[in-house]
């Protein structure tokens, strides 16, 4: 009885442990390839010099903190990636939660030849709340 | 008695491969002929003529100041789509797609390519330059950027909103729309005489595909066409 207890129990625990988890476990993946794979490549590879690759992108490393406010804001400076100047401008995505962008964050750092540290909401939301 | 089955076995086998021998080879696949048709009764009383459409009048100056009219692609296929230089939307998408099809035909002097701007306010020659250069093109001749507005011609908006209609495809200025255009990415795929002959959504990875498989069937009509045209 009380082995069969134990084994329902851990069953309904894996249960609600995936449950907690899969809603949002690809919520970077799923965001990834609804916001930003139609300019940045299903890869992150880029466009020629037209759009700046994602993957390999020394820009990711050197401008870590300002990401998240980049991800809201968009950008329509020069912006340099890997040697080479791209001048087209990326739309902003104002609607993002915190948490969105910290999911989608950690996607893109941890993909295509990309391994930052894992962000977490509170560290994403302070750098959130600095933007202009 | 073994033998005799053996035989008719054999027989059997032989009637039925025999119709398979003899099947007509199949017609060579041919691509439609996107458009209204008219039809024309002869002066001489004759069977009526079919006429298939084709695209439009057009001139348009590319990326290196090259004029370009409907004479220019006279006797070899396009592929043509509508674009804009600043469109962070669906455009990057279907450029990126386009250029795979371009590096397969990129050596084929049979078949060029063509994007035109649908912001010719903004897109002017040097901008259609930059843009081309930076998406690895270096020869205009083989994929034309191209817009209808060089002399800043107040009129080169509706002009190509309208050519664009009849490449089939969708353009508006559309102030919701990511760049403030609302179009849909398709691409034309059209013929040594002016016939579109092929309409492939770039978005979706299956047609782009078609494209790329349909394109030979097309050059080998045209190779055809040629040979037949050498012959007379």
């Amino acid at each position: 009885m009380s082995i069969q207890f134990r084994f329902l129990l851990g069953i309904s625990l894996s249960i609600t442990l995936t449950g907690c988890f899969s809603n949002n476990r690809h919520q970077g993946e799923k965001l990834y390839a609804q916001k930003c794979a139609s300019c940045h490549g299903e890869q992150g590879q880029g466009l020629g010099r037209l759009i700046p690759p994602i993957a390999g992108s020394d820009y990711l490393t050197d401008h870590r903190a300002e990401l998240p406010c980049l991800l809201r804001n968009g950008q329509n400076e020069v912006i340099v990636v890997n040697g080479v100047g791209y001048h087209n401008v990326m739309p902003g995505n104002k609607s993002l939660s915190p948490a969105q962008v910290t999911n989608l964050l950690n996607y893109i750092e941890s993909h295509w030849g990309n391994e930052a540290a894992p962000r977490t909401i509170s560290d994403v939301q302070a750098q959130l709340d600095k933007c202009h | 008695m073994l033998l005799n089955r053996l035989l008719l076995l054999a027989g059997l086998a032989a009637t039925l491969a025999a119709p398979a021998c003899t099947e007509k080879p199949k017609e060579v696949a041919r691509l439609p002929i996107m458009g209204e048709r008219d039809v024309v009764p002869r002066a001489d009383g004759g069977p009526a003529d079919t006429v298939f459409a084709t695209v439009p009048r057009f001139r348009l100056i590319d990326q290196a100041g090259q004029p370009l009219t409907n004479q220019s692609f006279a006797g070899r296929a396009y592929v043509a789509d509508f674009f804009f230089a600043t469109c962070p939307g669906i455009c990057p998408k279907m450029q990126g797609e386009l250029l795979k099809v371009y590096h397969q035909f990129e050596k084929d002097p049979r078949v060029v390519f063509l994007s035109h701007t649908i912001d010719p306010a903004h897109d002017s020659i040097p901008v259609l330059k930059d843009y081309a250069q930076r998406l690895g093109i270096a020869d205009a001749s083989r994929w034309h950027f191209a817009t209808t507005g060089a002399h800043g011609e107040p009129t080169a908006r509706d002009t190509v909103f309208q050519l664009a209609r009849a490449y089939f495809t969708a353009a508006q200025p559309d102030k919701e729309a990511p760049g403030g255009f609302a179009h849909n990415g398709t691409f034309a795929l059209v013929d040594d005489q002016g016939h579109i002959r092929g309409l492939y959504d770039s978005l979706n990875p299956t047609e782009v595909a078609r494209l790329q498989k349909e394109l030979p069937v097309l050059l080998a009509e045209i190779d055809s066409r040629k040979g037949g045209a050498a012959k007379q």
